[in-house]
Order: structure tokens, then sequence, then C-alpha cells
């Protein structure tokens, strides 16, 4: 009994830390090959969930409305970088900081407007049900589709920098942008479309997330704080690290949250036991942050020395 | 004394008697329910100043200053609610507990630098939130209602808008005093140099970690004075006063107000809020047109509002 | 563990220093003494270690293995501030300055560090009539006598190197060792510092690291020959510049 929780509990760690992956490896790259702190990453998350759930309610599709998202909200990235994000690439981190706060309260309210606080989204009818994995586990298969989706999508992303001569660019501009300018390189399209790249899988995460996490204002906040936990753990700049971090993190918090639960209530009275475990939980994440940085301050697979 | 003393000087003198008078003014005026709004934009004033220190002086952007102020809400928000009324009661705790806090928060923290400190102080500010948000004994995640405040003496009650509005007061004033004492001293700049270049300073032999974590700390204490405060304003407390947007919303302030200048924690609080007040005031999408003017702030006057003052005074000369 | 006595006269008793860097071997059982009153200076190609092991000594870097034994005391653990405030300062080979600060609050920051505590924080260091009146009173030496007041980007090339070094021999420091000193800099600029330096031997004792052998052959009583990590020479210049050894690895490429 306990073994088949476990599984379905890594599952659900894993599923989660392929979505974090998503947000994560825009924002490591935005990071560190602009150098910029982008807060508002978390609203294109958001942006990209509301987008899915009201081309899924107009077309009828789940498939059109999610790619659908995916290419707006790509566009709406790649529009905002081209008219006021390019302008804070050369101005200090605190700056970044206030703008791209100020941009937050513009979009959270901005979709309030448009589409109202919230927007229902459901998993498409012929995943709704549970599939049978092993003789007594059975998993949703809407989970299943995300493992999917999320294992295909890290697959390309590595190729990409690793292999192509758009991640080589990539690359080079993470570890000195001088450099790579001085070369020829058109590092403002490079940037724009980076950009791009990051919001269409952010738009990803959101549209997969969104039936089961419930698409609301402000959901990009939390999910945003978890993302910069994560490349701050695997490495800013490092795709590697933001897969390998975003695993390590989706496990720890989901796992944290139900297993600590299930041991607490073998040793702690009933009430500790369920305020107990989702606070440990939370807390385990950032603890864990603190001691990788404690033994590698630059995070586990820094791209730039 | 030049022009611009003499100036300086009058501003000040008129503002302090505009502060001092405003209570009894807006009495006058037939509206002293904006006298609870000025005693909210002291305790965030307070609250932004100190953490104008630590990061706009001491150079450590700190993403987690709002857990120092909701410790000290809490600190004093309980100690109310088991029936210990003694306002410097109050005060020693808040002071104990927030700077043992910002000791071992700091000691951990300031080993790292960049980004990376920023996170690690997030990341333990985020651990006293989810502390907070997991006490059931004290509202949990709903908070906890507070139905006393902090016995002051002189029978003086917290509870009159007044009454608190100048505790608040002469609370910043101190604060301001020792904030233009402590950047001219020898901690002021060594501390200033520090932020400069570490590293140069460490070689001419500052103990960088130690005078940075005084700082840390210090800046840690009145954050939490700013947070005794608060409960005792509102009567209230919740978890969402550690929350990472609410440093968030302090570090907005100082950006605003002007880092690392006298006033800008003040000048950034006053004006958030009054801007927040006023538009809320207008329509319901406040937070869209608040964003707005956040972002021609950022576009338009690289040092906060402090920056644009000082500007548009040296082209009148 | 290597306990060998310092030499009588060596103000700085470098013994055995190692470091590496993955696989790169910056500090390779590094012996040097430096002996007090005397400018010694270290010289070799690029990529020999000089600064790994400048920082090492001041401070700023850990060594893996060896000691580093000042006016006595093993000094191997401290931290740069430490020795700063024992007296042995350093000078950046990169200009390193407060650009918050002007060019008399650099003279009097390094005072402050030397004397009494950082932590006051009501009195006004401006009130220290004492301490600004000395920092005052280094400004002709360094060539910065109207430059007071003057912000950090307000100065040439040369005066910033001359603020540099000014910093760390404010304090009158026992031992100030200067990194390439005069890095970037055009001839006349060059000789002002040459003079300098000439006027810092009769106050401090010197470990100069240098590029320009020329000068450095003027200044120094003592060469030591850095290269790939180790000590290769070490004597007078005359001895020094016939020494086959120097000439095969560093002179000879002049």
């Amino acid at each position: 009994m306990l073994s088949v929780l476990l599984i379905e509990q890594v599952l659900n760690g894993l599923q989660f830390g392929l979505m974090l992956f998503l947000l994560a490896a825009g924002l490591t790259l935005v990071f560190g090959v602009m150098d910029m702190i982008n807060l508002a990453h978390g609203s294109l998350y958001m942006v990209g969930a509301f987008l899915a759930a009201w081309l899924v309610a107009l077309t009828g599709s789940f498939v059109l409305g999610v790619l659908g998202a995916i290419g707006l909200t790509a566009l709406f990235g790649m529009l905002l970088e081209v008219t006021l994000l390019r302008t804070l690439y050369a101005r200090d981190h605190l700056s970044q900081v206030l703008a791209t706060f100020a941009l937050i309260l513009i979009l959270n309210d901005g979709v309030k407007m448009v589409f109202g606080t919230d927007l229902a989204l459901s998993a498409p009818e012929a995943l709704a049900g549970p599939v049978e994995l092993m003789p007594g586990l059975s998993y949703p298969a809407y989970r299943l589709l995300i493992l999917g989706v999320g294992f295909v999508l890290a697959a390309l992303m590595y190729a990409l920098v690793a292999k192509t001569r758009l991640g080589a660019l990539v690359r080079a501009g993470a570890s000195n942008r001088v450099m790579t300018e001085a070369m020829g390189v058109p590092v403002r399209q490079l940037f724009t479309v980076v950009f791009g790249i990051g919001a269409g899988l952010c738009a990803v995460a959101g549209a997969l997330l969104g039936p089961l996490l419930a698409v609301q204002v402000g959901m990009g906040e939390n999910i945003l704080i978890l993302a910069f936990v994560v490349i701050v753990i695997g490495g800013i700049g490092s795709i590697r690290g933001a897969l390998i971090g975003a695993i390590l993190v989706g496990c720890i918090d989901t796992l944290g949250r139900t297993l600590l639960q299930h041991l607490f209530r073998e040793f702690l009275p009933p009430q500790w036991a369920s305020a107990a475990g989702p606070a440990i939980a939370s807390i385990a994440v950032y603890m864990f942050m603190a001691v990788v940085l404690a033994v590698k301050p630059q995070g586990l697979f820094p791209a730039r020395t | 004394m030049s022009t611009t003393g003499l100036l300086s000087r009058s501003a000040l003198l008129l503002g302090l008697i505009s502060a001092l008078a405003l209570p009894w003014l807006l009495q006058a005026l037939g509206a002293p329910f904006y006298i609870s709004l000025a005693g909210r934009i002291l305790v965030y004033a307070i609250a932004a100043t100190s953490l104008n220190l630590v990061l706009g002086y001491g150079g450590m952007v700190s993403f987690g200053h709002a857990a120092f102020v909701g410790l000290g809400a809490y600190v004093t928000g309980v100690m109310i609610s088991e029936g210990l009324l003694n306002g410097a009661a109050h005060l020693a705790a808040t002071l104990a507990v927030t700077g043992l806090v910002a000791l071992a928060i700091g000691a951990i923290s300031l080993r790292t630098r960049g980004v990376y400190f920023i996170m690690i102080t997030l990341a333990f500010a985020q651990m006293l939130f989810y502390l907070a948000n997991s006490i059931k004994g004290y509202g949990g995640d709903e908070g906890l209602n507070i139905k006393q405040r902090s016995a002051i003496g002189f029978g003086l009650d917290l509870k009159d808008a007044t009454t608190f509005y100048y505790l608040a007061l002469a609370v910043l004033g101190a604060s301001l005093v020792a904030l233009a004492r402590f950047v001219p001293s020898r901690l002021g700049r060594a501390v200033i140099a520090i932020r400069d270049d570490d590293q140069r300073a460490e070689a001419l032999g500052f103990p960088a970690l130690r005078l940075r974590l005084v700082v840390f700390v210090a800046a840690g204490m009145l954050g939490g004075v700013a947070g005794a405060l608060a409960v005792n304003q509102q009567g209230y407390v919740s978890p969402n006063l550690l929350h990472w947007t609410q440093s968030g919303t302090l570090m907005v302030m100082v950006i605003l107000g002007g880092v690392a200048t006298l006033w800008g924690g003040v000048i950034g609080a006053a004006a958030l809020l009054l801007l927040q007040e006023g538009l809320a005031a207008a329509t319901q999408h406040w937070e869209f047109w608040t964003g707005w003017v956040l972002l021609a702030v950022v576009l338009f006057a690289r040092n906060g509002l402090t920056g644009l003052a000082l500007q548009a005074w040296s082209r009148m000369r | 563990m290597n306990t060998a006595p310092s030499p009588p006269s060596a103000l700085l008793d470098v013994q055995r220093l190692s470091k590496r860097f993955g696989g790169v071997v910056a500090t390779d059982r590094v012996d040097l003494q430096v002996r007090a009153g005397e400018v010694h200076a270290l010289i070799g190609p690029n990529g020999a270690g000089k600064t790994s092991l400048v920082s090492q000594l001041a401070g700023q870097l850990a060594p893996d293995g060896g000691r580093i034994v000042f006016a006595g005391e093993d000094i191997t653990r401290l931290s740069a501030h430490q020795r700063a405030r024992r007296g042995l300062t350093r000078s950046f080979q990169i200009t390193r300055l407060f650009k918050s600060f002007t060019v008399l609050e650099h003279l009097a920051l390094a005072l402050q560090a030397a004397t009494g505590s950082s932590l006051r924080f009501w009195r006004p260091v401006g009130a220290e009539l004492e301490l600004f009146d000395h920092a005052r009173a280094l400004l002709p030496a360094l060539g910065l006598d109207d430059l007071a007041g003057a912000a950090t980007d307000q100065l040439s090339h040369g005066q910033r190197r001359a603020l540099e070094v000014g910093m760390a021999v404010a304090t009158r420091p026992r031992l100030v060792l200067l990194d390439e000193p005069m890095a970037g800099l055009g001839p006349d600029e060059s000789l002002r510092m040459e003079q300098m330096i000439e006027r810092l031997r009769e106050q401090t004792t010197l470990l100069l690291i240098e590029h320009d052998v020329d000068a450095v052959f003027r200044l120094a009583d003592r060469v030591s020959v850095l290269v790939s990590g180790q000590i290769i020479a070490t004597g007078t210049p005359d001895v020094v510049r016939r020494d086959a050894q120097v000439i095969g690895a560093y002179l000879g490429q002049e």
C-alpha cells in the first residue's frame, strides 16, 4: 500500500518538477543570458493559462486551445521584450525589480479586466480517467500526458541548447555577452527569440497545470518563487541545472507534503500532523536550497564563473 | 549658510510643523478618518527606512525584510492576546526576537553575494512565512484579531488614531535622526565603502562581514519596531505580513523614494500609499494604474522621486 | 609540519606555499623571504602566478599548503582585514576606488580602518580633525594636492593609480604589497610612480610585483623570479639578470 503511494507521489513530483522546469528554463536563460531579473515571468505563466482556458472554451478543442495559447503568449512575450524589457538590460537589478514588479501589477489587473478573476479549464474528456500502470497502481491519464509533454520538451530544450547553433549562441551569450556581440552575432534578435521561447514554455506549463491547480489571477506569484529557487539550485544560466533542480524541487515539495504528513500522523497528535506536514514541506525546499548554496555557492551547474 | 542650506532647513522646519499639526488640520477640515491613513503611512515609512538602511546604504539587497516586520507584529500581537499589555515589554521583546533572528539569518546569508544573497534571504523569509501560516494557536493562515493595544502609559490609548499617529511620528523622527547621524559616522562611512567595493575595504582593514552584520541586525530590529506599531494600528496580524510580495512592496517604496537617501523611505511610502488610496477612490483598477506609474518612475526617474526633486531643484537654479 | 624558524631579519617569511585551481598549479611550494627595510621585487612572465601569490600573501585567497609568517607571527589563517591591521597592506593591479567618496575621504578611510573602532555610529568622522589633517598631509606626496575634494571619476588614470597606492601606504604599514603599480601608466606617470616608490623605501618595506623589468632593476634591493608558480632565482639585481635559468625562462624573451 505504501509503495503504491510512494510511486504515485514520485510520479506527481516528477510531473510538477517537469512543469517547474518549463518556467525555470525560460527564467534561467533570461537571467543567465541577459542578466535580467524578471519578476513578471510568473505573470506570463498566468497569461498562458488564461489564454488556454479562453481558447479551449472558444474552439471546443483542448489541443487547439493549448497550442493557440502557446503561440499567443510567445508573441506577447516577444512584444513585451521589444517594447519594454529591452530597455531594462542596461539598468541595475533594483530597477529591474521595480519595473517587473510594476508589470506584475499591470498584468494581474489587466487579465482580471479582460477575463475576470478566474476561468475554468478542465482536462480533455479522453484523458479524464485513470490508466492502470501496474496491478494495483492507477494513475490519472492526464497527468501521464503532462509527464510525456514535459519529458519531450525537456529533451528538446536540452538538444536545442547543447546541439544547435542557436543554443551555442545562447550559451556564448550567457558566458560572455560583449565577446558575442563583438563577433557580430545579432544579439538583440537573439534575446527576443530567447524571451519568446521562455514565454511559450510558461504558457505550456500554465495551460497544462490549469486543470490541476485552477486558473486564477495571482497564480504566478507562488510558482515564480519556486522557479527562482530552482534556478539558484541548478545554477544560473544552465538548462541542465534547471532540469535537475526542478525535478529535485518538484519531488521534495510533493513528497514532503504527502509523505511527511503520513509520517507525522504515525508519531504526532493529529492536529500537529496536519499543520506540521505542509509547513515542513514548504520549508524543506528552502532548506534544501540553503544546503546546496552552502556546499556549492554558485549552484549545482553554474554556466558562468 | 548657503541658499540651499537655508532652504532645506526651512523646508525641514515647515515639514516638521505640518507633520505635528496634521491631525488637528484634518479634524478642522472635517476629514478625521484620514488620520489613520497618515498613521499607516508612518508605519510603512519606518519599515521602508529600515530597508533603505540595509539595502541603500548597506548595499545588501534583502528580499526577505518583510519577515522582520511580520515578526515584530507577531511578537507584539501574541503578547497582547496572552494578556501582556505593557508597551515597554513589547518593545523589548520585539527588539530581542528580531535582533536574534536577524543575527542568525545574517550570519549565514552574508557569506553569499549577489543574487544568491537575495535568494537566501528570501528563503529564510519564506520559512518564517510558512511557520506563521502553520501556528494554528494564533490564527494560522487566517491571522489573528488583536482586540487590545500596547499600554504606553500616561493614560494614552493607542486605539485613538491621533495618539497612535504621534507615537508613530515620534518613532519615525527618532529613526531619521539616528540614520542622519549614522551616515557620516565611522560605521556609516565604513559600510558605504564596503558597499562600493567590499574586497577593497577589507584590504584597508575593515571587517566587512562583521560591519555588514551590525547594519543587517539594526535594520531588522527597526523593521520589527515598525511591525509592533503595525499591529497596534490595524488590530490584526496575519502571515501575509511576511510574504515575499510585502518585501517587494517595501523595496518598491525604497526605490521609488530614492535608494540611499535619508528621506527615501518616507517619500516612497507616502507616495505609494497615497497613490494607491487616490487611485482606489477613483477606479476599481487602481492596481493597474499603480503599475503604470511605477513603470514610468523606473523609466524616467532613475534615482527615484528624491532624484527627480533634486534634478528639478538644480534646473531651477 | 614545517616549523623552520624565520631568518632573523625576515619581516615576511613564506614557507612552501602551494595553491592549485583544479588541474592548474598556480603556486608551487614557494619559499620567499622579504627583509625589513628592503625593496624586494617579484618578476616573472605572464601567467607565472604573481597575482595568485600576492592574493595569498594579502589574505584574499587561502593557500592549500604552506605557511606565511609575518614579523614572527603565523598569519596563514588570518583574513585580509586582520593582516591589514597588523601592518601588511596591498595595492591592487586594477585600480579599485570607492565611487561614493572624494580623494581626501579615501585616505581618511584608510586611516580610519587602522585606528580605533568602526562601530561608532553617532559622531561624524568629519569631527576627527586629526584624522583629516593627517589625510590632507598625505596628498602632496601622491601628487594630489588640489584634488582633495575631487570625485573618483574626475581623476586621470595616473592620479587614480596614485590614490590606489596612497591608500595602501597611508597608515605607515610595515610591509606593502604593490601589485603592478605602474600597470597602464604612460612614461611620465610611470616616472612619477617610480619616484613615489623611491620615497616609500625610507618609510616601509616593499614587495613590488612589476612587469617593467628596467624599473625593477633600478628600484629593487633584491629580486625573486617566479616562473610557472615556482621561484627559480633570488638575489640582487646583478646576480639575477646574469642567472642562466632566468635568462632562459624569462629575460631571454625580452
